[in-house]
């Protein structure tokens, strides 16, 4: 039985539900510009903050690049900081990414993930997010709006642990998530409190007791200070469990670092990120009435990538499917992809689980569960017929 | 954790005011500024224009140099009105 009452359930779009987690949440500080998809998260902050409902400072700033630098500097005094953005406004965001990462800012931050111009566009893919891959934050991808409300106050407190203090980016799709509308279980104000006390920061920009944030570094120290955030990462997957366990006891809702579906005695394993899962899922299900053993692992935890806890699910499959929402022209495999590929090489398991790596959905192009289901049987078929799986990289779903 | 994970606070915070004084510049440095004492009038001009701070007022009003953080710029060789200071090879 199902911990969560039907009627408990609130209607809101998931932009909606992740901007009511972060007023639970209690933060600070937000500075946020508002672009397309993301929009409506940064427009209730600001309704929350302008009624009183919500006691943080709202730094209206004119550019993202502003909005993250303001992140930035509020987080080094110590505050609780949110802030969203998307696609150009990610990418304007670029440099002062790295800047969070490597001062230790736990700066959250929602992005709703939108393809990258040109051609202008606003609809959903994942290459904003790639684009900023190796920029040291952490990233979640969420699946519906349940995920997107609970993974705000795990974030905040994965984000501000001492031993992590690396900002956190939560991918939600745009439109695909951001505008849907889902009944969300919500946790009670003081419940929220209890789970996230304020943040108590070790060291924080303080007159009374002057330090330097963020000093020039030579040759001599730069690579020590930048591998720091590389050990933060690496602690990140355990932290997150310790995270999720807490959550579990107040929710009774988990999701772990992948969601795995009928992989245990799957023989071809369908790999994909974001709102896409819950179809792919579907598409699993008919498969198996077919008597195709397909298997779904959804990437929940993108950065720190889990190698640890996706190779127990594919270690006795025979080919993998790897859907990537974004493209990363000129390189053997797309993102998604060069990762499972590196973890399949580096757990020896190269020959045995050869890897099909399909780039899909770009611009907001829409993926069906019968799409799912062609590209698993044909992957299927030949696994059975001892053919050698294609290689390389498929752009799924072009014009022909 | 190793000495070196130690050694430095999160995100490189330097947690002791002043502390860019011990880091030593003068090795970066090709040529010396050299003062000649018997041209400079102590106006402090160079004193002035240095980015370092690298000149060290003396006792006499006249000027000598901080070799440990001076890197050999030569704007105070370039600024000085009475030409008292030569950039010499090191």
């Amino acid at each position: 039985m199902s911990l969560l009452q039907p009627k408990m359930l609130r209607p809101m779009s998931t932009s909606e539900a992740i901007a009511y987690a972060v007023k639970q949440a209690n933060v600070d500080v937000i500075a946020a510009y508002p672009i397309t998809p993301q929009t409506i998260i940064v427009e209730r902050l600001s309704e929350y903050v302008n009624n009183g409902e919500l006691d943080a400072e709202y730094v209206a700033v004119e550019s993202e690049h502003s909005a993250m630098s303001a992140c930035v500097a509020a987080s080094l005094t110590g505050a609780r900081v949110f802030t969203s953005t998307a696609s150009q406004g990610l990418a304007l965001m670029h440099e002062v990414l790295y800047v969070a990462s490597s001062l230790r800012c736990p700066i959250v931050m929602a992005i709703a993930n939108r393809a990258l111009s040109a051609p202008i566009n606003i609809h959903c893919d994942h290459s904003d997010v790639m684009g900023s891959r190796d920029a040291g934050w952490v990233h979640i991808f969420v699946e519906n709006g349940q995920q997107a409300y609970d993974r705000v106050f795990q974030a905040f407190r994965l984000a501000e642990d001492e031993d992590v203090l690396l900002p956190v980016g939560i991918n939600l799709d745009g439109f695909f998530l951001s505008h849907a509308v889902e009944g969300i279980a919500t946790i009670s104000d003081s419940k929220a409190a209890t789970f996230l006390p304020p943040r108590k920061a070790k060291y924080y920009v303080d007159s009374s007791m002057p330090m330097t944030f963020g000093a020039f570094a030579l040759p001599d120290w730069y690579f020590e200070i930048k591998h720091q955030v590389a050990i933060a990462m690496e602690k990140v997957p355990k932290k997150l469990e310790e995270v999720e366990k807490l959550y579990y006891q107040m929710t009774g809702r988990i999701y772990g670092h992948v969601g795995a579906y009928k992989t245990e005695d799957a023989e071809v394993g369908l790999v994909c990120a974001g709102s896409a899962a819950g179809t792919a899922k579907y598409a699993v299900s008919r498969l198996r009435e077919k008597g195709i053993k397909a298997g779904l692992l959804s990437i929940r935890l993108f950065r720190p990538f889990p190698v640890e806890s996706i190779l127990p699910h594919v270690k006795d499959m025979r080919a993998l499917v790897v859907m990537d929402r974004a493209m990363s022209p000129g390189a053997p495999s797309a993102p998604i992809g060069q990762d499972i590929k590196t973890m399949l090489y580096d757990a020896g398991l190269r020959r045995n689980i050869p890897v099909v790596n399909f780039v899909y959905g770009l611009g907001g192009r829409d993926i069906s569960a019968a799409e799912f289901e062609e590209i698993v049987t044909k992957v299927a078929k030949d696994v059975k017929a001892r053919r050698r799986i294609q290689r390389g990289t498929i752009y799924w779903g072009l014009r022909s | 954790m190793s000495s070196v994970e130690t050694a430095i606070l999160p995100g490189g915070i330097v947690s002791r005011p002043g502390s860019t004084a011990d880091y030593k510049t003068g090795t970066w440095r090709v040529k010396r500024p050299v003062v000649d004492l018997n041209k400079c009038t102590g106006c402090l001009i160079c004193w002035i224009y240095c980015p370092e701070p690298a000149i060290l007022k003396r006792e006499d009003g006249k000027i000598e140099f901080d070799y440990e953080h001076c890197k050999g710029c030569g704007i105070c060789s370039e600024e000085c009105p009475p030409k008292a200071i030569s950039m010499v090879e090191e």
